[in-house]
């Protein structure tokens, strides 16, 4: 069973809040950073390893939990390594320096004399550990020198995950296995599409029904009978229903603009002036859904005014702020801990469920309450990726150089985490009897953006427009997917290259590099052109490349797609170079594009999401027998590490699309390329 | 009371005939490797071996598997070779799909000891994952023969 609450630290002093010296020998490390599948918890291991001369066998990372942990803000956007990391890289610096200069004064020797091993401190005649000190007082040091890369043998070494081997054993690892004493289960009940309120609800005998307005769950002591007492609750029902969904997301976009946004203006006349061919396209991107295989779920408890959760969420500040907005309580009388949950690298229904847990514990007498929303729960109710549209114009002047870019989308906002604005955004906040006006949502600022993310190309384009519409109306309801709005952004750019270069004949790497400067760049462009250059082309199969530097300031990406289009689009084969910086873990890294390029196949060739989708028969995703080689080429660098989670995704489907244009010659510019669309378009 | 026959060992469970199995195998038994994914057989994140076969626990009710042996993933006790490669190719990511996948990879194994990778590709075709580890996943099973 997972333990019901963080181990207490009461056994170790505090030396930091990040970094505890348990009486048993190992050390305890706090991190606001959550294990979401990235390998993120071995990674930080890895560091606290390194800087600490510590095995990483006696280092454990305690459960991020509101009571205990640093506020890191939420695990996303490719940041846990480059800011989590660094955060706890420092403090484990600090404490090892403060451990040293204790081990001096008491040794009344230099401290250069001094090193350590696995946690003892160790000079001529002198051992001693980390442990034999930890009691004493001491001035944690407000500098500590980290350690040079070149010394590293734990960061940039292919650490095994410290969680898989439990996970493959299937012992209890997320919050949907938690067992606390005394626990109800419950379940929510909704219709599958969006309404305005619930109308009637029929008396069902011998149901436990907690409803505050239109928010309706139940409470069952048995599992199997709260889903079929909300299965039965669901079915008599009724509900008004709320105002339907575009069919053509891309017009309705267009027509509901709250604000137009130069991202980017470089106006050059007379570049764009030199221009002899135009060309323009436009390009779509459906609603995504996230999609985890397990449906959220979540654990809550009232003891008195007191609330206490379980979650997955990414965020759990964030998950604490906008509950006690809700719920009318002081953000100090709600602890928030988290416990894994189904992977899917983006804002799922986690914090949601969280909340309608929370109010369906409200009829629990103090009891714990598990929720676990339903697949049809979750495809109804989870955030989406929004949708997006296009619209790409370029002048390519005689020697074949692209002048003159203009680039302009339309999208709803790519977060809608909790906590970030004065109004919730938790669905059932807009339910309960006193409704909650919703916050829209927004996007983070650029560099690193949200609908905007990726939309400046890092090409050198002489005059240069780019234009965000953001639109705040939500026909369905957004939040961060993988990436944001750099999946549709580079989808776009990386297509209309390739468009651009066919216009000129030009080949699409040299095409891309001659008018690419940053050398990092260059070399994963280089490197995976080497298989776009190997490829031999026949009847049905081609191949296709695109590039992209994550927000423009993370990860460089290039992919190679080869493709075969018979009666469908298959991907073949995907060859994805990659620079991060030094990978703390080579094959963590590995591990994520390989899983980011299957994802984003998944996304490019088959993913839309519409209302009224209820199980994966509606849904489906990319399957065994379908997903496609993957190569990943990690270029060696010493440069400062970077997230990979999220830079291969537009890659993808721009690569694909280019393969498809270079197997049937003929351009799809709406995803997901579905057979019927290829169709059309031939 | 039902009486089951859960890995190797007999157990009386409580729960009405028409209970999904997965319910009981979770809560009644303890043995929470076996997820919840979708409720209706169309994920295979709760496939348990049913007489050897991998099969939907979510939709199962208790009424079938009275007199067949139930093998979940909690009785291969993390040994399995199936097991063993997924951890040398450090073949997941958030691995909520895992249990169900090494179950219908063993129920694979032992019909036919040697398959083609295309074999363990369609075999698996029933198992969803959102995070994208097919690839490590079907390495480590070749690996496993
Ligand atoms: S949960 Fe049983 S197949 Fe999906
Ligand atoms: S590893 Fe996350 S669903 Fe498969």
């Amino acid at each position: 069973m997972l333990a019901e609450k963080p181990a207490a630290l009461t056994d170790a002093r505090r030396l930091s809040q990040r970094v505890h010296f348990e009486r048993d020998g190992t050390v305890s490390i706090a991190s606001g950073k959550v294990e979401l599948g990235q390998g993120i918890a071995t990674a930080l291991l890895q560091i606290a390893a390194e800087e600490l001369d510590v095995e990483i066998s006696r280092i454990r990372l305690l459960p991020a939990s509101t009571a205990t942990s640093p506020d890191e803000g939420v695990t996303s956007g490719s940041l846990s390594i480059q800011d989590g990391g660094k955060a706890l890289r420092e403090a484990c610096a600090k404490v090892r320096r403060l451990l040293l200069e204790k081990a001096a004064r008491r040794f009344d020797v230099p401290l250069q004399e001094l090193r350590v091993e696995d946690g003892t401190i160790r000079g001529r005649d002198i051992k001693v550990s980390y442990w034999e000190f930890a009691e004493d007082e001491g001035e944690i040091p407000g500098d500590a020198p980290v350690k040079p890369q070149a010394a590293y043998t734990v960061v940039g070494a292919s650490v095994p995950r410290v969680d898989l081997p439990r996970k493959f054993a299937g012992e209890a690892s997320y919050v949907h296995d938690m067992v606390i004493p005394g626990m109800l289960h419950a379940r929510v009940v909704r219709p599958s599409k969006a309404f305005k309120h619930l109308l009637t609800v029929p008396d069902v005998p011998g149901v436990k029904v907690v409803r505050d307005g239109s928010f309706l769950g139940v409470l069952g002591e048995r599992e199997e009978e709260a889903i079929a007492a909300a299965a039965k609750l669901r079915a008599k029902c009724t509900w008004e229903e709320g105002p339907p969904v575009p069919d053509d997301m891309p017009t309705w976009l267009k027509a509901h603009v709250t604000e137009r946004i130069i991202s980017k203006a470089n106006a050059d006349a007379a570049a764009k002036a030199r221009g002899v061919k135009r060309l323009q396209a436009s390009y779509t991107k459906p609603a995504i859904a996230h999609a985890s295989i397990g449906p959220s779920c979540a654990i809550a408890r009232w003891k008195g005014d007191k609330l206490e959760v379980w979650s997955h969420t990414q965020g759990i500040f964030g998950l604490r702020q906008d509950l006690a907005k809700i719920l009318s309580m002081r953000e100090e009388d709600i602890v928030v801990t988290h416990v894994e949950g189904a992977g899917c690298y983006g804002h799922n229904g986690a914090d949601d469920v969280a909340l309608d847990a929370a109010l369906l514990a409200r009829g629990a007498n103090g009891r714990p309450v598990r929720l676990q929303w339903m697949r049809e729960d979750e495809f109804a109710w989870e955030p989406y990726g929004a949708a997006m549209a296009f619209e790409l114009e370029g002048a390519v002047d005689e020697s074949g150089r692209i002048v003159s870019w203009r680039h302009e989308f339309w999208s709803n906002g790519h977060t809608h985490r909790p906590g970030r604005a004065k109004l919730p955004t938790l669905t059932a906040a807009a339910h309960l009897a006193k409704p909650f006006e919703i916050a829209p949502a927004v996007n983070p600022a650029l560099p690193a953006g949200g609908a905007d993310r990726n939309c400046i190309p890092i090409y050198d384009f002489a005059d240069l427009l780019v234009v965000n519409n953001y639109v705040r109306e939500m026909p369905l309801r957004s939040s961060s997917l993988r990436s944001l709005g750099a999946f549709g952004n580079v989808f776009a750019i990386e297509s209309f290259m390739d468009e651009c270069a066919a216009a000129v004949g030009a080949d699409p790497v040299e095409f891309r590099l001659k008018h690419l400067t940053d050398a990092r760049g260059r070399a994963v462009i280089e490197k995976a052109a080497e298989a776009f250059r190997a490829f031999r082309k026949t009847e049905n199969r081609g191949r296709g490349i695109a590039f992209a530097k994550y927000k423009n300031l993370g990860a460089y990406c290039a992919v190679v797609a080869e493709v075969e289009a018979t009666h469908e689009l298959r991907v073949t084969r995907l060859v994805a170079a990659v620079d991060v910086g030094l990978p703390v873990n080579p094959d963590g890294v590995a591990n994520q594009i390989e899983g980011g390029c299957i994802q984003a196949a998944s996304w490019t060739l088959k993913e839309a999401y519409r209302p009224g989708v209820v199980g994966w028969e509606d849904y489906p995703i990319l399957k065994f027998s379908e997903v496609p080689r993957v190569e990943v080429l990690l270029l060696k660098s010493s440069e400062k590490s970077v997230g990979a989670g999220e830079c291969t995704m537009g890659p993808v489907a721009a690569a694909v699309a280019n393969a498809l244009y270079d197997a049937l010659g003929v351009r799809v510019r709406d995803l997901p390329l579905t057979p019927d669309r290829i169709a059309a378009a031939i | 009371m039902t009486e089951l026959e859960v890995n190797g060992a007999r157990q009386r469970v409580a729960a009405h005939p028409d209970t999904p199995l997965l319910y009981v195998l979770r809560n009644e038994l303890g043995l929470v490797g076996t997820r919840f994914g979708c409720g209706n057989g169309q994920c295979g994140a709760c496939f348990v071996l049913i007489d050897g076969r991998a099969m939907a626990s979510c939709d199962t009710p208790l009424s079938f598997v009275i007199g067949k042996r139930i093998t979940t993933i909690e009785g291969l006790e993390g040994e399995h070779a199936v097991q063993k490669a997924l951890v040398k190719h450090q073949a997941a990511q958030c691995g909520y799909c895992m249990s169900g996948i090494v179950m219908s990879a063993v129920s694979l194994l032992s019909k036919n000891s040697k398959p083609a990778e295309s074999e363990v590709r369609e075999a698996l075709d029933r198992n969803l994952c959102r995070c994208g580890s097919h690839n490590r996943v079907v390495r480590a099973i070749l690996d496993a023969r």
